[in-house]
């Protein structure tokens, strides 16, 4: 399954036309603890760069922008009591939201793993 | 350009240990170690070790009465029986809050005042000015503080240097030798547990915090978790919940201000008395996990009633918390508000402080 980077620390895993989205370990991290994730509602349709929900944590809240364009499937609503799973696993079991993707040529504004580690080494 | 921020004896131990370091008025503190929220936790369940150097300290001896000391705060120094210490404000003329300070009672003609870091220059200027008699010195860079706070800090404490330490009540404080040097235990902090204040000399901070770490009921606290605890037990936090255009009664601090004594500020607190508070102190709970932060704006229906001076999320109650300043009126436990930031929404309720109040502050 290939994974997908934004600069605003979002990740995209893609299995065929569906996408899962979360935020990158590195901005859990320097997010620090926590506290609440706003997830989308299912059905909602939301534009690539576009907000997906926000997040927030002790120190700061930050808005989450959807890596692609497409319509929410399904929501890790989990999060909802137990935020602090971002914190453990942000790039696995902390995901947020399934896409079904509309526009997969999107993908070429997106990062690869390989691209996003060297943008966080100029940061 | 900024003069470049000033490092407390403990500065290495902090780096040691990996804190996230950031500048807190003029200094470069540790904010955490392992993370806000399990240094939190700590701090509610055992004992927490707080790095706290940064903040002033200022000696006066002398008599007070004819020295001005007693005309400078909002309570009477002179009253204060040796031994114990008085929280309350120094204040400008209109009663705005120049800062929020303890004194101590050392002797009968000697204090120590203790004072917050970004503001003790400016409160030494102001004192000193206010001042008739007396000697009156700067001694912050001579003294570390380091507080240790949590249910278990009692228990440390005696461990560490003996059965005296286990009399101390609430607001009151010894003097005794440890690590070869006079030091002040007290009895008070800034998280509502048990817990003590340390100042001994700047040399021997590092020997000091070295010593109570090796006990392993203790771990270090930054001044992240420490926000957070303060908080939940209501206590004001200067910069954010008062400042110098706060007076005490809008900040629902009445109690620390002794009309009986006379200070500089008190003729324009009692005008205000008389006409009414044009703003007053809320605290509320939030109705979900949201942290309210400084600035967001608090509305009542549809009006915008005023902002938000500190929030964040509780870990005790599991919702956000929050204390503002709204336009004076009554607002009952339960009244609802709306507090607001761009898009962000959160529907909350007046609630009464302190928010948590099952610590283990009067054990």
């Amino acid at each position: 399954m290939s994974m997908y980077f934004t600069k605003e620390h979002e990740w995209v895993k893609i299995d065929g036309t569906t996408g899962t989205v979360g935020i990158s370990d590195h901005a859990a991290h320097e997010l620090g603890d926590i506290t609440f994730v706003e997830l989308p509602k299912t059905g909602a349709v939301v534009k690539q760069f576009g907000i997906l929900g926000s997040i927030e944590s002790v120190k700061a809240a930050s808005d989450i922008f959807s890596p692609v364009s497409g319509t929410v499937v399904t929501v890790n609503d989990i999060l909802d009591s137990t935020p602090e799973r971002v914190n453990e696993s942000a790039e696995n079991a902390g995901w947020m939201a399934e896409l079904k993707i509309s526009d997969a040529s999107e993908l070429k504004n997106l990062m690869t793993r390989e691209q996003y580690d060297d943008y966080l080494k100029t940061l | 350009m900024g003069d470049p921020l000033k490092i407390t004896p403990i500065c290495s131990r902090h780096r040691a240990l990996n804190a996230l370091m950031a500048p807190f008025g003029g200094w470069d503190m540790p904010i955490q170690y392992e993370g806000i929220i399990a240094e939190h936790g700590w701090c509610r369940s055992s004992a927490s070790l707080f790095d706290i150097c940064h903040m002033g300290e200022f000696l006066f001896e002398g008599d007070f009465e004819a020295g001005g000391l007693e005309d400078v705060f909002t309570f009477s120094v002179q009253t204060i029986p040796v031994g114990r210490s008085r929280y309350g404000f120094l204040l400008n003329e209109h009663g705005g809050i120049i800062d929020d300070l303890i004194v101590f009672r050392l002797s009968a003609d000697l204090v120590i005042i203790v004072v917050n870091a970004a503001t003790a220059p400016h409160d030494f200027t102001v004192i000193q000015e206010r001042l008739r008699g007396g000697t009156f010195t700067d001694i912050s860079a001579d003294t570390a503080k380091l507080d240790i706070q949590g249910p278990l800090s009692r228990d440390v404490m005696v461990a560490a240097f003996g059965n005296k330490i286990a009399g101390i009540p609430y607001f009151r404080f010894i003097t005794m030798n440890i690590l070869g040097v006079e030091a002040i235990i007290s009895r008070t902090g800034y998280t509502g547990e048990l817990g003590y204040e340390i100042f001994l000399p700047t040399g021997k901070g590092a020997e000091l915090w070295d010593l109570l770490l090796k006990d392993e009921r203790v771990k270090p606290a930054g001044l992240g978790a420490r926000d957070v605890l303060r908080l939940e037990v209501g206590y004001s936090l200067y910069g954010s919940d008062i400042d110098e255009e706060t007076t005490p009664l809008e900040a629902g601090l009445e109690g620390f201000v002794n009309f009986d004594t006379p200070f500089v500020g008190k003729e324009a607190l009692l005008r205000v008395r008389e006409h009414g508070v044009k703003r007053c102190k809320v605290s509320f709970r939030v109705n979900s996990r949201r942290s309210p932060r400084h600035h967001y704006e608090i509305y009542m229906g549809d009006a915008l009633a005023g902002h938000v001076t500190s929030g964040v999320f509780s870990p005790m109650l599991g919702c956000g918390i929050g204390i503002g300043i709204v336009d004076a009126g009554d607002y009952p436990p339960g009244t609802p508000l709306v507090i607001c930031h761009e898009r962000v929404k959160m529907d909350a309720e007046v609630c009464t402080l302190p928010f948590y109040s099952a610590g283990s502050l009067r054990n």
